[in-house]
């Protein structure tokens, strides 16, 4: 029974941390880059989320095909979440870039505040969602219990499909290694002759693709109300302290931990489930202050 | 000696008649009414939807002349800004000059605080939305009522429902939202069940954060322990997202589901709602109640609410029309008794601690601590086909007397005096079918 338990906790655990991660790691890329908590991401999220509802909602009447349908969601996340990225750095961040880090976290919550408002005239106060998607890809039973396909392997595989891709982009492309040289200077990435300003829109469009891709996975499970992007912050800002502010690989083993510890808490301490996550961080931050997977910074002078 | 003591008794006398006369205030031309709601935030599901009733309803009223001329003027709050600048701009609009009336709030813990801030201030604050009991039953006020059922009734009146529509169960599990109201409801709820039916295991209590995106875990765990019953409080986007991946997963076939605020979500849902899920109303105000289904003012209401926005009212509209309705009800009342002065605050109070009045639904009436008695409506789902989603039959009125403790007792310890004989009290009745 014990080892029935963890399994079931081990399922819900990764596939809650599939989205989480899908979400970290758009912001964790650009705390790297820019060095700053992108607050707006959150509204990223939400502004995935509901555009994926929209377009299913449009696309259902006439197409049945899950591919078709599924397509979808990655075009909806990718032509929202990426235009809006980019326009949050073109418009409003390339400004405030050489500015004191607490006035761009600044900026980005006013954003953030903003797009929520633009998010309620758009969609109004209503719940939305696209429920029929997840059901069509049908249900596996595990140990007496039935799990959706969706959430059992669909997302945990989009969550590792981004790991390993962001992996290769960064590490074998031109753009990935000029984002790569940024993270790690930005003045001396300069200096070598890279577009810096540029490679700031590419990884605010990425991040932001990343995003929104987390909100329409979410939407075929989740009802979208007012108020989820700012949840969404909280809990990935947990995951990305967790991890160690721009860590990638960090990301995903918070995500899991923070997954995983979550389930884990609902089958024996209920009570804990809300705070776990913050437990999680409180206890790797005791014994790592700068994060699990945190690297050595050069010190500046 | 003898003239000045007539002089200073008929200076006196006519000083007194002046300021009885000032005492009795004019007819303003105006009563402004600060009212509180959810503009922003998950709460907003049941916030904007009752604004947009008031604002439509206060739109008809003051079109058809008001209350003997005096019109409503509406100054709106929104509740999700947080506690300490709701507070402020409430005390703000509080002590407007001239004619004034507030009706608020949503958030059981906004009740909570503007309460004694109402009290201070003199001005009538009408509770119109939130359902915790306490703050009523914990202190008597003068100026604060509530014009909808609490959260006992509503408790109460779904334990009642679900003993009479399935008597054999033996395990139950919750899964409430983590906060006051997820809380508060289910104490009430598990109190009045082990007193009415003490043999119910209860397998699992689950909190989840409120607005949570997730279930799963919990729908895994539910699934794993088989519970006969599952309850659940939850209202607005948390419980459309538990519902559909409760159902997605198969396990409202496998439990008997009971949502006492279902109705603010069964209209989304559509499928994801199977047939035989208990549901409740919050009060009794219920579109397709076969009882006023030739009510022309309900009729009407539900009509131009429709076409207004797409959707039927849910309990928060109900909850703001009653409200609106008590408040412009007490006013014209107090006019009459009153031989057509307009009623001082301390009148009116008077007016509303024993008003009658009648929302959309079944007539209410206020008592002398405040709340008001408005009987529950339960219902079991099933498939229809005059609408794309469940809608609710073998409805039964629980009426509120025999659903709330007499006044100046504590829900809390009351209900744990429930006995089993009142599933079989005759005010219990069917309606429709």
């Amino acid at each position: 029974m014990e080892l029935n338990l963890l399994l079931l906790a081990t399922v819900d655990g990764l596939s809650y941390a599939g989205l989480l991660f899908l979400i970290s790691l758009g912001l964790t890329l650009i705390c790297g880059v820019f060095g700053v908590i992108n607050v707006a991401h959150g509204s990223l999220y939400a502004f995935g989320g509901y555009s994926a509802a929209s377009l299913l909602a449009w696309l259902l009447p006439h197409t049945a095909s899950a591919v078709v349908l599924v397509g979808s969601l990655f075009v909806a996340a990718a032509v929202v979440g990426g235009c809006l990225g980019a326009l949050l750095e073109r418009g409003l961040l390339r400004h405030f870039q050489d500015r004191d880090p607490v006035l761009q976290l600044l900026v980005t919550f006013a954003a953030f505040m903003m797009l929520e408002d633009v998010q309620r005239m758009v969609w109004g106060a209503t719940p939305v969602n696209a429920g029929d998607l997840a059901t069509r890809l049908g249900t596996t039973d595990l140990l007496g219990v039935t799990f959706m396909n969706y959430q059992l392997a669909f997302i945990p595989g989009v969550a590792l499909v981004a790991y390993a891709g962001l992996q290769f982009l960064l590490r074998h492309s031109t753009a990935g290694r000029q984002i790569v040289a940024v993270i790690h200077h930005r003045e001396t990435a300069t200096a070598l002759g890279i577009n810096a300003a540029r490679v700031g829109t590419l990884t605010f469009a990425l991040a932001g693709a990343l995003g929104a891709l987390g909100g329409a996975l979410s939407v075929p499970m989740t009802s979208f109300v007012p108020g989820l992007g700012a949840e969404m912050i909280v809990t990935s800002f947990a995951v990305i302290a967790t991890a160690g502010l721009g860590q990638i690989t960090g990301a995903l083993v918070a995500s899991v931990l923070i997954g995983m510890a979550r389930s884990l808490a609902v089958y024996t301490l209920p009570e804990l489930e809300v705070v776990m996550p913050y437990l999680m961080m409180v206890a790797v931050l005791l014994v790592r202050p700068h994060g699990l997977f945190s690297v050595t910074a050069a010190r500046r002078i | 000696m003898k003239s000045l003591a007539r002089f200073v008794a008929w200076g006196a006398a006519s000083f007194a008649l002046a300021a009885t006369a000032i005492a009795q205030p004019q007819r303003p031309a105006e009563i402004k009414l600060g009212m509180s709601t959810f503009m922003t935030g998950p709460a907003s599901v049941l916030g904007a939807p009752a604004k947009t009733a008031a604002d439509m309803w206060i739109e008809d009223f003051n079109a058809a002349g008001g209350i003997d001329g005096t019109k409503l003027s509406p100054t709106w709050i929104d509740e999700g800004q947080g506690a300490d600048k709701f507070l402020s701009e409430y005390r703000r609009l509080a002590q407007e000059p001239g004619e004034r009336l507030m009706l608020s709030a949503i958030s059981s813990g906004y009740c909570n605080a503007l309460a004694p801030v109402a009290e201070d201030l003199k001005v009538i604050n009408v509770l119109w939305e939130c359902s915790t009991e306490k703050v009523l039953e914990e202190r008597r006020y003068k100026y604060v009522f509530r014009t909808g059922p609490n959260g006992t009734m509503e408790m109460v009146a779904a334990v009642l429902h679900l003993l009479k529509t399935k008597p054999d169960f033996k395990t139950l599990a919750v899964v409430n939202q983590d906060y006051a109201w997820g809380r508060d409801s289910w104490e009430i709820f598990r109190n009045t069940l082990l007193a009415l039916k003490p043999d119910v295991k209860i397998v699992a209590e689950l909190f989840p954060k409120f607005g949570a995106s997730d279930f799963s875990a919990e729908v895994t765990r539910l699934q794993a322990l088989r519970p006969d019953v599952v309850l659940s409080t939850a209202w607005g986007g948390d419980l459309d997202t538990f519902l559909r991946q409760a159902s997605q997963r198969g396990l409202l076939k496998s439990s008997q589901f009971v949502l006492p605020l279902a109705d603010s979500s069964l209209e989304r849902l559509g499928d994801a709602v199977p047939p035989g899920v208990i549901v409740g109303f919050v009060g009794d105000g219920y579109f397709a109640d076969p009882e006023f289904a030739n009510d022309p003012e309900a009729r009407a209401f539900v009509q131009k609410f429709k076409k207004r926005t797409g959707a039927y009212p849910n309990f928060a509209v109900y909850h703001m029309i009653q409200a609106l309705k008590a408040a412009t009800g007490a006013y014209k009342q107090a006019l009459a008794d009153n031989k057509g002065q307009w009623p001082t605050t301390e009148q009116l109070a008077t007016t509303l601690r024993k008003l009658e009045y009648r929302g959309l639904s079944r007539p209410i009436r206020l008592r002398e601590d405040g709340q008001a008695l408005q009987g529950q409506l339960y219902g079991v789902t099933v498939k229809d086909a005059s609408q794309p989603f469940p809608v609710a039959r073998q409805l039964s009125f629980y009426p509120a007397d025999i659903l709330t403790p007499p006044v100046g007792q504590k829900s809390a310890e009351w209900v744990k005096t429930l006995k089993p004989a009142l599933l079989k009290n005759p005010q219990i009745r069917r309606v429709g079918d």
